[in-house]
């Protein structure tokens, strides 16, 4: 079951993929579509499996890589941890196949594009499903292969070329920290594989490795440090690229380039979340390492704070999505790094499901206004297009936190939980926050009244022609809004649920210290539902009732608003101190040092040499006896001169 | 004596390019007729190597059929063998040549009798090279590789291929002076230049360093090390696709055998001290000639500049001395083999059709080549050493022997692996992708049936040895641990001796 569960997406990306033009486009969506789906039904009934009956599993498939003590082998394991990817994963993988049926229509490439999405959700099954660091690395590096494939799929424009290559490139900085830690693990544990590792990891938790010195030729800084520190950091650099934390976040806006579809899959349920992922499986580790924590607690909620100011003043509807996504990660992080790592899954499973819904439905109004993506040329088309006014209004009431929707149990859970961690950092995370939830709170509902309120802003469609999705778009979204509402609810006991006799999580989640389980003071609990429902009214009043305030308080903080529209110049300072001076210091070492000095005193040099030496040496063979014996007489006076000195 | 089947790997192309040295060829059909003999031998000659790998016992580190021959007076003997390491750049060797004669097609136009006769005594050195176990005959194939690459370039090549031509002899003739004189040094001293023999007697250490120093100097040229690399693009860029092909994919891969059998082996103490030179090299190519190949903008140049690159990988993974760094040496000369051969295939196809090097040339090739564009998109991934392709085992195996020696020189390699995807990607973005501007390009045929087989048999082995490497782990894994043993035998007693 598992190996079907895994292989069938690949199937159906080599099926459509290479036989798509043979078997036609409508076979190619079925196929693809039609597979993932029993992938999905396989992946629901293990999870169900898995909670009745604490099913785990763990299948060798086949040997990879064996080199002396080095032992990989390709394999799926099932935990409860790695059942619960394999249901969002699959699930929102089945819905998004569905709905591309739809948003494809009139794209000539259907097979390739549905042979990528397969081939994504295999990648990402076999990243979910590892046994070992390696495995999950190919994974890793899989579905950044298939976002880079998808973000450039439209390949005729340059700057989906460039977000590709952004993605892949920015994903690579990632991974070089994901390969240091792997590096250091098999180092320190002659092993890859998760539980070996995590069996040995509290035999090493004071050993201090004197990184930089383990060889003489380079010893410097003999910095001693905790290597359990260490390994953690760079696991985290990983989990940063893949989830587009502060810092590597850069490619996350710029993949919104690629077809809608793909930023719901991609961009916003699965592979971002793979970071996540990453830290709440190596749980074991960081937990040892206090300082990893709290590096993960400062980066998650920067990265809260900072993304949420970014979307707020954003025009592109999914560019804000996509902010939004890269706020919620951050909450994620945070949850993990005050040690909720249940938490964390928690919100990772019902943001899959809200911001899925999002992205679709922000894919549904695209679609109506004919490929415009700017919120200020929609408005006041709700009546035209309701089903998918009704599912952004979910999707944004789950994502907000509204109460008893879905977000509300996942983000208020991290809130309230580091608060209760009780050190600085998790009272200062709690309280961003609450903070950032009214951040998002605004500029969903920006985004809300803009795209289908006030007046209709748009020059180049007619407000007649706009029409709703066809059924296959409009099915999908219906089942997201439906985990979208119910999701929270149902699994809140299962996930997050603190009584003593059951553990669904089992040992796949590590907790050193046992969560606390106090209550917070009812005002830390309170406030945050009445920011979110307090931000409706105003949002409405600032974006559509009285635009001249909005527009005064930008004219106020000119500055402000011009830090946020450019994303805090990250990707101007990263062009500046980073893309520019590899391009001139290429053209330095390849002009200057190549040509210029290799080549000219190198080679060239060495032949203009000779030939300046056998062209004075040719002087010599003149043809006149005279000078010949002249020579030799030369010669001969210096052989006897120094005959007769000695 | 069994059959000498080494001799027989050896010969057979040198007796099929004397078959074509005495034939007449007048008309076209005559043209096919011998490259279709060239063909037929070269086959022969990989199967006869596949077999070979079938009766290879993998389990024990001697050399295996070994064949002896007494010559020059017994004071230097024919002597061939294999090992684990040679097996498999004996059969890379042998893969590799039918696919270049498959490519003169569509790539050379005058001489073909010629080409076909240099490519068939080139392949007859190179398995040499690999299978030699005595310092002179190791020395003839080595050098006598030089000719026929030479002539390849200098006759068939572009436009500067006279420049490049002797740039190219001239580099590696000079580094190779040194290795002779070292050589008569060998057996001056040990009275015996028998790979075999040497490695029991072991090399005084007094002498080592010097040694290794020349020996080094021979093969730093040829992997190519930085400093002495630039004579590599500018001899893959006049070179015709088959002999780029041959370069990269197994000439400079006579360099890290050389380290593995000959530094390694004979000197290990020598190579225990050069270490950091070794080091400091290797991480100035990775870093060095990935960032100068972001910024060429003729892609033979771009790619060769990347064999460099992933040359500086192999040289890192043989001087880290453990398990992991060496096998990963192995693989990534195979991987590289395999790939930047796909790769210099792939340049020669847009180049038979165009006649433009230039990246800024094409753009926007995918709608009208796609069968072209995917495989050129395996080959760019395997380059960027992505998992489930060759050049990921090696480059991971190598990285992670390298972290176990030492974390720095490890992190600063592992940054290669940005670069390589950032120049990598960018080429293919440049050429594949984008919005199609030159109106010449409209009519460019998708592959024919011999480009598209060339092309599909390296994608293969690309794949599955990225999947499942197992046979080529296997294979080398007793060498290599043998190899290590010795080394580390010989630095205890030298340690004992000085200590």
């Amino acid at each position: 079951m598992e190996i079907s569960l895994l292989f069938l997406p690949l199937i159906a990306s080599i099926i459509s993929g290479f036989f798509g033009k043979y078997i036609g486009d409508r076979n190619s969506e079925i196929i693809t579509s039609l597979f993932v789906i029993v992938s999905a039904l396989l992946s629901i009934s293990i999870f169900y499996n898995v909670i009745t009956n604490g099913y785990e599993n763990n299948i060798v498939i086949a040997s990879w890589i064996s080199s002396g003590t080095l032992n990989v082998n390709w394999s799926i394991k099932i935990d409860p941890l790695s059942s619960v990817m394999l249901v969002v994963v699959t699930v929102i993988s089945a819905l998004v196949h569905i709905y591309s049926i739809g948003y494809m229509t009139h794209d000539p490439h259907k097979p390739r594009f549905m042979a990528y999405l397969s081939l994504f959700t295999f990648a990402m099954l076999t990243l979910v499903t590892a046994d070992n660091f390696l495995q999950l690395f190919f994974g890793w590096e899989g579905v950044g292969l298939c976002s880079y494939f998808l973000i450039g799929f439209w390949f005729k424009k340059d700057t989906a070329n460039a977000a590709a290559i952004k993605a892949f490139l920015v994903n690579r900085v990632g991974d070089f920290g994901l390969a240091l830690g792997i590096f250091l693990i098999f180092y320190l544990f002659g092993t890859v594989n998760y539980d070996e590792v995590f069996l040995k990891i509290p035999e090493l938790v004071n050993k201090e490795i004197s990184l930089l010195n383990n060889s003489s030729p380079f010893a410097f800084l003999g910095t001693e440090v905790r290597s359990i520190d260490i390994i953690c950091l760079f696991l985290f650099v990983g989990a940063m690229g893949k989830s587009a934390q502060l810092f590597l976040h850069t490619w996350l806006p710029d993949a919104m380039e690629g077809p809608t579809p793909v930023s719901a899959l991609i961009h916003a349920a699965t592979m971002v979340t793979a970071g996540v992922f990453l830290v709440v499986r190596c749980s074991p580790i960081f937990e040892y390492s206090i300082l990893a924590l709290n590096v993960v607690t400062i980066i998650g909620m920067s990265t809260a704070l900072f993304a949420a100011t970014v979307a707020l003043v954003q025009t592109d509807i999914k560019k804000i999505i996509a902010y939004s996504t890269c706020s919620q990660l951050g909450y994620m992080f945070f949850a993990a790094g005050v040690g909720a790592y249940n938490v964390a899954m928690f919100h990772l499973f019902t943001h899959a499901f809200f911001k899925a819904l999002l992205f679709l439905g922000s894919g549904s109004v695209i679609h109506a206004f004919n490929n415009e993506q700017n919120i200020n040329k929609m408005g006041n088309v709700w009546k035209k297009i309701p089903y998918t006014w009704i599912m952004m209004i979910i999707g944004t009431l789950a994502l907000t936190g509204f109460p008893f929707l879905s977000g509300f149990y996942s983000k208020d859970a991290i809130i309230e939980f580091a608060y209760l961690k009780g050190n600085t950092t998790g009272i200062i995370a709690s309280y961003i926050g609450i903070f950032t939830a009214f951040l998002t709170s605004l500029y969903s509902w920006r985004l809300i009244f803009k795209t289908f309120h006030g007046k209709f802003n748009n020059e180049e469609i007619k407000k007649e022609k706009i029409h709703e999705s066809p059924i296959v778009m409009i099915l999908p979204l219906i089942i997201l809004s439906v985990g979208s509402i119910f999701a929270g609810f149902l699994f809140k006991d299962l996930f997050i649920g603190l009584s003593d006799n059951f553990n669904f999580w089992n040992d796949s989640i590590k907790f050193l210290n046992p969560l606390s389980n106090e209550h917070p003071p009812l005002s830390i609990i309170i406030i945050t539902p009445i920011l979110v429902i307090l931000s409706i009214p105003i949002s409405y009043y600032l974006f559509i009732k009285n635009k001249k305030i909005t527009n005064s308080i930008v004219e106020a903080n000119k500055f402000l608003y011009n830090f946020f529209l450019n994303k805090w110049y990250f990707d101007e300072l990263y062009k500046f101190i980073l893309v520019e001076p590899a391009k001139k210091i290429g053209l330095f070492f390849w002009q200057s040092i190549d040509v210029k000095i290799i080549d000219k005193f190198g080679p060239d040099g060495i032949s203009k040499l000779v030939k300046f030496f056998s062209l004075k040496a040719k002087t010599f063979q003149s043809g006149y006896i005279y000078q010949y014996a002249f020579i030799m007489l030369l010669g001969f006076s210096a052989i006897l001169t120094f005959l007769i000195l000695n | 004596m069994d059959f000498p089947i080494l001799s027989s790997l050896i010969l057979l192309p040198t007796v099929g390019a004397l078959f074509l040295l005495f034939t007449k060829v007048s008309t076209i059909k005559s043209q096919q007729t011998i490259k279709y003999v060239a063909l037929f031998v070269t086959f022969v000659n990989f199967f006869i190597s596949i077999y070979l790998w079938y009766l290879f016992d993998k389990s024990i580190y001697q050399f295996q059929f070994v064949e002896e021959k007494i010559w020059l007076d017994g004071f230097v003997n024919y002597k061939v063998g294999v090992d684990g390491i040679s097996i498999l750049f004996i059969i890379l060797t042998t893969f590799i040549t039918p696919l270049c004669i498959i490519s003169v097609n569509n790539s050379i136009k005058s001489r073909l009798k010629d080409f076909l006769i240099a490519i068939l005594i080139l392949e007859s050195l190179m398995i040499g090279v690999f299978c030699s176990l005595d310092l002179v005959v190791f020395y003839l194939f080595f050098e006598g590789g030089l000719i026929p690459m030479f002539l390849i370039i200098g006759i068939w090549g572009g436009e500067r291929r006279v420049y490049s031509a002797f740039k190219f002899f001239l580099y590696t003739l000079l580094g190779s002076v040194l290795m002779l004189i070292a050589i008569i040094v060998i057996y001056l001293t040990s009275g015996t230049t028998d790979v075999v023999k040497l490695y029991d007697l072991g090399i005084n250490t007094d002498y080592q360093n010097l040694l290794w120093l020349a020996f080094f100097s021979s093969f730093a040229v040829k992997t190519p090390m930085w400093p002495v690399h630039t004579w590599l693009p500018d001899a893959h860029v006049e070179a015709p696709t088959a002999g780029s092909v041959l370069l990269a994919a197994i000439l400079l891969k006579m360099a890290g055998y050389g380290f593995l059998r000959f530094s390694v082996g004979l000197f290990p103490i020598a190579s225990e001290f050069f270490v950091p030179l070794i080091y400091g090299l290797s991480l100035i190519a990775i870093i060095y000639t990935s960032l100068v190949a972001l910024m060429q903008e003729d892609m033979k140049k771009l790619i060769a500049y990347s064999s460099v690159a992933h040359m500086g990988f192999v040289t890192l993974g043989i001087f880290t001395f453990t398990q992991q760094g060496l096998e990963g040496s192995i693989i990534q000369m195979i991987s590289h083999g395999l790939v930047a051969a796909a790769l210099f295939f792939s340049v020669g196809v847009l180049y038979d059709r165009t006649h433009s090097r230039l990246i800024e040339t094409y753009g926007g090739l995918v709608s009208l080549i796609p069968k072209y564009s995917i495989l050129l998109m395996i080959f760019t991934l395997a380059a960027v050493g992505l998992p489930g392709t060759s050049g990921f085992v090696g480059e991971f195996l190598i990285l992670i022997g390298a972290f176990q020696d030492n974390f720095i020189v490890a992190a600063v390699a592992s940054l290669g692996v940005i670069l390589g995807a950032a120049y990598m990607l960018w080429l293919y973005k440049r050429v594949i992708f984008g919005e199609l501007k030159n109106k010449q390009l409209l009519t460019i045929d998708e592959l024919n049936k011999s480009e598209l087989f060339i092309l599909i048999c390296l994608t293969l082995p690309v794949l599955f040895f990225g999947f499942y490497p197992e046979p080529l782990l296997n294979t080398v894994e007793v060498s290599v641990s043998n190899l290590i043993q010795m080394y580390n035998n010989n630095l205890i007693i030298s340690g004992n001796s000085n200590g």
